[in-house]
C-alpha cells in the first residue's frame, strides 16, 4: 500500500492528487449525487413544479411492465453476448494453443476487432444484414428465410447480439489464449502420459484450470454488454422495432434525453449504478481484477 | 505440442482459419463496399470482390462533406477531431493517474486513504449510468461543443491509477533511498526515476487509452451539436440515418474504414504493448 | 573525513523499541562493522545514520554536526545497498553522475570524477552500459563507484555482498578493504556474516536484540568475549558451552570431571573454542566421538561430553582419524577457558 520510506508530508501530495480528485468530484461524485437526488423527485408535465416523492419513482419503475421487460431483456442480451463470444473465443483459443507454428500470427489476425468502436461494429453488421442489399439476407433467402430486422424484433435482437459478440471475441480470445499458455507444459504432458487424449485433456484439465479466467471474462463481458453496447443498439436498431432491443442503458438515455422524464431516468441511473457497484464488488471479491479504464 | 497428430494439427489450422474469416468478414465487406461506385452498391447482391473506385471514394469522402445530402463537416475535419479527442484523453488520463499514484504510494499525508477510495469510486460510475446529470454539469460549466467538454470529464481513471500504483509498488524501495541520498527531491525523483522506469507501462496504457478515446460515442454525441466538433465515429450514425433516404454505401463504408484504421493500426503495430496493456489494466 | 558519534540512540516503532540506547564512537577513517543475526536492528541502525529512518531518541553526530534532522542528501554520506539500487534506465556513467548532477557540479568535473572512480574500480570499459548488461560483481563495483564519486565523509554499506556467490564474495571483500584503506573514508558496514565482519572491520559492533553486546577489535572479541552471545557468534565452529559448578577454585563439569581453573562461584558456563581443545593424556574434558569431518587442513570431531548429552565440537590440525564411539581426552590453556554467568550470560572475571 505504502512504501517503507516516503517523502515527508507537505502540500505537494495534495497538489499531485488535486487534478484527479477535482475531476472526480465535479464529473463523477456530483452528477451521481444529482442522479440520486433527482430520483426522489417527480416533475409535472410542464416542468413547472417538482415534488419530493421518496421512492415513488422506483415503485413506478418496478410496476412498469415495460421497464421490467427491459430488465429481463438486458439480462438475456448480456447472457447471449457473453456465452456466444466466450464459446467462440474458447474454441479458437484451444486450437491456437495447439498449433506451435503461427499461434502469434493467428492472434494478430484475430485481435483487432477490439479496436473497432461499438457503433462501427453495428454499422458493419447492419450493412451485412441490410434486408435489400446485405449478403446474409441474400443467402438466407435462398434457404427460404425472410430476414428483416426492421420489422421483426427477434431478428433485430439476433443482429445486435451478433455485432456485440463479434467485437468481444478478440478480447476473450486474448485472455483465454494467455491463460492456456500459462498452464505448465509438464502438467499437460503428465496427462498425456496418463493416456488422456486432446479432447479429454481439454475437458478434464485445461478447462478446469482456466476457470478463474472464465469467471473473470464472464463479469467483464456482462459489464461490456450492459454498458458498452449503447453504440451498437443506437446504430443498428435504436431500440426497435417496438422496443424489442431496448436495453437498460439505452432506456436511460432515451427516457432522459428524448422522453425528458428526469425523475424516471435518474431512478434508472441509480439502479444501474447499483448494478455496476455489485458487479465491481463481485469482481474484486472473487477475481481481484478490475473493469473499465 | 504433446503428441504428433498431423490430422488434428490440420483441423486446428482449418478451425483457426475459419475463425479468422469470421472475424475478418465484416471488415472485408466494408473494404469491398468502399471500392465500388454508388450505383453498384444499390444492386443486390452486393459484390464480394473489390472494385476500382477506391481512390475516387477516398477523395470524395475525405474532402466532400461525407454524404452529399447531409450537412456535415468534411471527413478530414472529423478525423482531426477524433485524433485530438483520443490524444487528449490518453495523455490526460496518463498524466493525472501518474501524479495521483505517485502521491498515494510515496507520500504519507492526511486523507490519503480517503482520496484513494474517492478515486476507486470512479471505477463504479461509467458515463452511461449518469449521463444526464453529467451532461448538465458540463452544460453549466459552458463546456459544450469544446474539446475540453469532450475530454476532461473522461480523464479521471481509477484503473490507470491502480495500474501505476501497482507498478510503483514493484519498484524497490532502495531506488527512492538511493535517490534521496543522491539529493533528489520528490519531483526530481518522479521525473528522473519513476517515469522512465514506468515507460513501457505508460506506452501500453497509451495504446489502450487511445483506442478508448477514439471510440467514444455516446459522450461526444451529447456534448457536440456543432458540426465542426463532430468526430468520425459519431458521423457513422448520422450517415446510416441518411442512408435510409439516399443510400450511398460506398461513402458510408469508406468513412467506416477511415474511422477504424487509426485504432486498428495502433493495435496491430503495437501488439505486444497492447496485449501487455490489456492484461495489466485488468489485473 | 569525519568521526561518527552515537549517543544514547533509541529507535521505536510505536510502542515497540527496536534499538535500546546505543552508544558508540567511530573514529575518523575507521572501518566499523555492525554484525548480528537478522532482526537484531543492525540495518535500522545504519539507516538511521543514513537518514532513511527517523531517530526516536538520542543523537547522531557526523563530524561536529548533529545530523538527526538532516535530509540524507545533506549528511555528506554515500551508501551501497544490498541489491545495489542502480537506476536501471541509466548507463553506468549516468548512474555514477546522478548525485553530482543534482548538486549542480560542472560537466567537466563530473566526467573527471566518474572516470577517476571508474579507473580505481576497473569498470571504465562498462561506463556506457546499462546495469542489466553487467554481471553481479560488476554491478557491485558500479554501486561502489557511485559512492566514491561523491567523495563523502562517510561510506555506509548495507550487506553489499550478500547477493554474490561465495567465490566472488571473498574477492569483493578484499577489494572493499583495499579501497577503504586507500581512500581512508570512515565506513560503517552491516553484515550478518561473522567471517566477513572479522576480515573487514577495524572494530566490530556486535548487535543482538537491539542491544550492543560488545564493541571492539576482532581479536578482542575472539580472545575476550564479553557475553555468551559474542562468544558463540564469533568464531567458527562455534564455541563449546559446558555447564559446570565452581567451588573453592575447582570447576566441576556435569559428568563429575574436575578442572583446576575457575572463575566465579556456584553455577557457571565454561566456554572453550573447538580449536583450543588439545589432546592430553590426562585431559579432564573427555569426549565421546560420534562423527568425524575431515576438511584437509583440519579435522572436526563431533561428539558429546562423556557421560552427558552436552554436544561438543573439537577442531584438530591436520589429519586425525577417530572411529565413532572413540573416547578422547582434551585439555585447554587457562587463558582459553571462558567463564560465563548462566543468568546474565556475562563474562565472569
Amino acid at each position: 500500500m505504502l512504501k517503507r520510506v516516503h517523502f515527508p508530508s507537505s502540500a505537494l501530495p495534495f497538489l499531485l492528487v488535486a487534478p484527479q480528485i477535482i475531476i472526480t468530484l465535479v464529473f463523477f461524485i456530483w452528477p451521481a449525487a444529482q442522479a440520486i437526488y433527482q430520483s426522489f423527485l417527480i416533475e409535472d408535465a410542464f416542468g413547472l413544479s417538482t415534488e419530493f416523492v421518496w421512492f415513488e419513482n422506483f415503485q413506478i419503475l418496478f410496476q412498469d411492465k415495460q421497464y421490467l421487460a427491459t430488465f429481463w431483456r438486458t439480462l438475456f442480451f448480456s447472457a447471449a453476448v457473453a456465452i456466444l463470444s466466450m464459446s467462440i473465443a474458447l474454441i479458437l483459443a484451444a486450437f491456437a494453443d495447439r498449433v506451435v507454428r503461427g499461434a502469434t500470427a493467428y492472434r494478430t489476425l484475430m485481435i483487432w476487432p477490439y479496436a473497432v468502436a461499438p457503433v462501427l461494429a453495428g454499422a458493419l453488421w447492419v450493412f451485412m444484414f441490410n434486408p435489400t442489399l446485405g449478403i446474409f439476407p441474400f443467402l438466407l433467402d435462398m434457404v427460404g428465410l425472410d430476414w428483416n430486422h426492421y420489422l421483426k424484433g427477434s431478428h433485430a435482437m439476433m443482429l445486435v447480439i451478433f455485432a456485440a459478440a463479434w467485437k468481444q471475441i478478440a478480447y476473450n480470445f486474448l485472455f483465454y489464449l494467455a491463460a492456456m499458455q500459462s498452464i505448465p507444459r509438464s502438467v499437460i504432458e503428465a496427462a498425456a502420459i496418463d493416456g488422456a487424449g486432446p479432447v479429454r485433456r481439454f475437458k478434464d484439465l485445461i478447462f478446469p484450470l482456466i476457470s478463474p479466467t472464465t469467471f473473470f471474462l464472464l463479469v467483464i463481458n456482462a459489464v461490456y454488454a450492459f454498458f458498452d453496447t449503447f453504440g451498437i443498439i443506437h446504430a443498428v436498431t435504436q431500440g426497435g422495432p417496438a422496443n424489442s432491443t431496448t436495453i437498460l442503458v439505452y432506456k436511460v438515455f432515451n427516457d432522459g434525453f428524448v422522453g425528458l422524464d428526469l425523475g424516471g431516468s435518474a431512478a434508472q441511473s441509480v439502479i444501474l449504478m447499483f448494478l455496476v457497484i455489485t458487479m465491481t464488488v463481485v469482481q474484486f471479491r472473487y477475481v481481484e481484477r478490475k473493469v473499465e479504464y | 505440442m504433446v503428441e504428433n497428430r498431423p490430422i488434428l494439427t490440420l483441423v486446428s489450422h482449418l478451425v483457426l482459419i475459419f475463425g479468422v474469416v469470421l472475424v475478418a468478414l465484416p471488415i472485408w465487406i466494408t473494404f469491398v463496399a468502399a471500392t465500388h461506385d454508388a450505383v453498384r452498391m444499390t444492386q443486390a447482391p452486393i459484390p464480394l470482390l473489390p472494385g476500382t473506385h477506391f481512390l475516387e471514394n477516398l477523395k470524395a469522402t475525405l474532402f466532400g462533406s461525407g454524404l452529399s445530402s447531409a450537412e456535415a463537416a468534411p471527413v478530414w475535419r472529423m478525423l482531426l477531431n477524433s485524433l485530438a479527442m483520443a490524444l487528449m484523453i490518453a495523455f490526460g488520463k496518463i498524466v493525472i493517474s501518474l501524479l495521483s499514484a505517485f502521491a498515494i504510494v510515496y507520500f504519507k499525508f492526511p486523507f490519503r486513504m480517503g482520496f484513494f477510495w474517492l478515486i476507486f469510486i470512479t471505477l463504479m460510475l461509467p458515463v452511461e449510468v449518469r449521463i444526464l446529470p453529467t451532461f448538465e454539469v458540463v452544460a453549466n460549466l459552458g463546456m459544450l461543443n469544446s474539446y475540453w467538454g469532450l475530454t476532461v470529464p473522461l480523464i479521471a481513471s481509477a484503473t490507470a491509477t491502480f495500474m501505476f500504483r501497482q507498478v510503483f509498488l514493484t519498484i524497490p524501495d532502495e531506488m527512492l533511498e538511493s535517490a534521496r541520498i543522491d539529493g533528489a527531491g520528490p519531483m526530481r525523483f518522479f521525473i528522473d526515476i519513476l517515469v522512465p522506469l514506468s515507460r513501457t507501462n505508460i506506452a501500453a496504457l497509451f495504446v489502450i487509452l487511445f483506442i478508448y478515446g477514439w471510440n467514444q460515442y455516446l459522450w461526444p454525441l451529447l456534448i457536440t451539436t456543432d458540426n465542426d466538433m463532430t468526430t468520425i465515429v459519431m458521423s457513422i450514425k448520422q450517415m446510416l440515418e441518411a442512408a435510409e433516404q439516399s443510400p450511398q454505401w460506398n461513402i458510408i463504408m469508406m468513412t467506416a474504414l477511415l474511422a477504424m484504421i487509426p485504432p486498428v493500426f495502433v493495435v496491430i503495430a503495437m501488439q505486444k504493448l497492447f496485449v501487455q496493456g490489456l492484461t495489466e489494466t485488468d489485473k | 573525513m569525519a568521526s561518527i558519534t552515537l549517543k544514547d540512540l533509541v529507535k521505536a516503532y510505536g510502542d515497540t523499541e527496536v534499538l535500546h540506547h546505543i552508544d558508540g564512537q567511530i573514529e575518523d577513517g575507521e572501518f566499523v562493522v555492525i554484525v548480528g543475526p537478522s532482526g537484531c536492528g543492525k540495518s535500522t541502525l545504519l539507516r538511521m545514520v543514513a537518514g532513511l529512518e527517523t531517530v526516536t531518541g538520542g543523537e547522531i553526530h557526523i563530524g561536529d554536526r548533529v545530523v538527526n534532522e538532516l535530509e540524507p542528501a545533506d549528511r555528506d554520506i554515500a551508501m551501497v545497498f544490498q541489491n545495489y539500487a542502480l537506476y536501471p534506465h541509466m548507463s553506468v556513467r549516468e548512474n555514477m553522475a546522478y548525485g553530482l548532477k543534482i548538486r549542480k557540479i560542472s560537466k567537466d568535473e563530473i566526467n573527471r570524477r566518474v572516470e577517476e572512480a571508474a579507473d580505481i574500480l576497473e569498470i571504465r570499459p562498462y561506463l556506457e552500459r546499462k546495469p542489466r548488461q553487467l554481471s553481479g560483481g560488476q554491478r557491485q563495483r558500479v554501486a561502489m563507484g557511485r559512492a566514491i564519486v561523491r567523495d563523502p565523509q562517510v561510506f555506509l554499506f548495507d550487506e553489499p555482498l550478500s547477493n554474490l556467490d561465495a567465490k566472488l564474495r571473498v574477492q569483493m571483500r578484499l577489494e572493499i578493504r583495499k579501497l577503504q584503506q586507500k581512500l581512508g573514508v570512515t565506513s560503517i558496514y552491516v553484515t550478518h556474516d561473522q567471517v566477513e565482519a572479522m576480515t573487514l572491520g577495524d572494530r566490530l559492533m556486535v548487535l543482538n536484540g537491539g542491544y550492543v553486546e560488545q564493541f571492539g577489535t576482532p581479536i578482542e572479541l575472539y580472545d575476550r568475549p564479553e557475553t555468551m552471545f559474542v562468544a558463540g557468534f564469533i568464531g567458527s565452529p562455534a564455541m563449546n558451552f559446558l555447564p559446570a559448578e565452581v567451588a573453592n577454585g575447582v570447576t566441576t563439569l556435569s559428568n563429575g570431571a574436575q578442572l583446576g581453573v575457575a572463575q566465579g562461584q556456584g553455577n557457571v558456563v565454561l566456554g572453550v573454542r573447538p580449536e583450543h581443545l588439545e589432546p592430553q593424556e590426562d585431559g579432564a574434558i573427555e569426549v565421546q566421538v560420534q562423527l568425524m569431518e575431515q576438511l584437509g587442513a583440519n579435522t572436526l570431531l563431533h561428539g558429546a561430553l562423556k557421560g552427558t548429552d552436552t554436544e561438543m565440537v573439537v577442531s584438530l590440525p591436520g589429519h586425525v582419524t577417530a572411529a565413532p564411539g572413540t573416547e578422547m581426552k582434551f585439555g585447554a590453556a587457562p587463558e582459553n577457558m571462558h567463564f560465563f554467568a548462566p543468568d546474565t550470560q556475562k563474562r565472569i572475571e
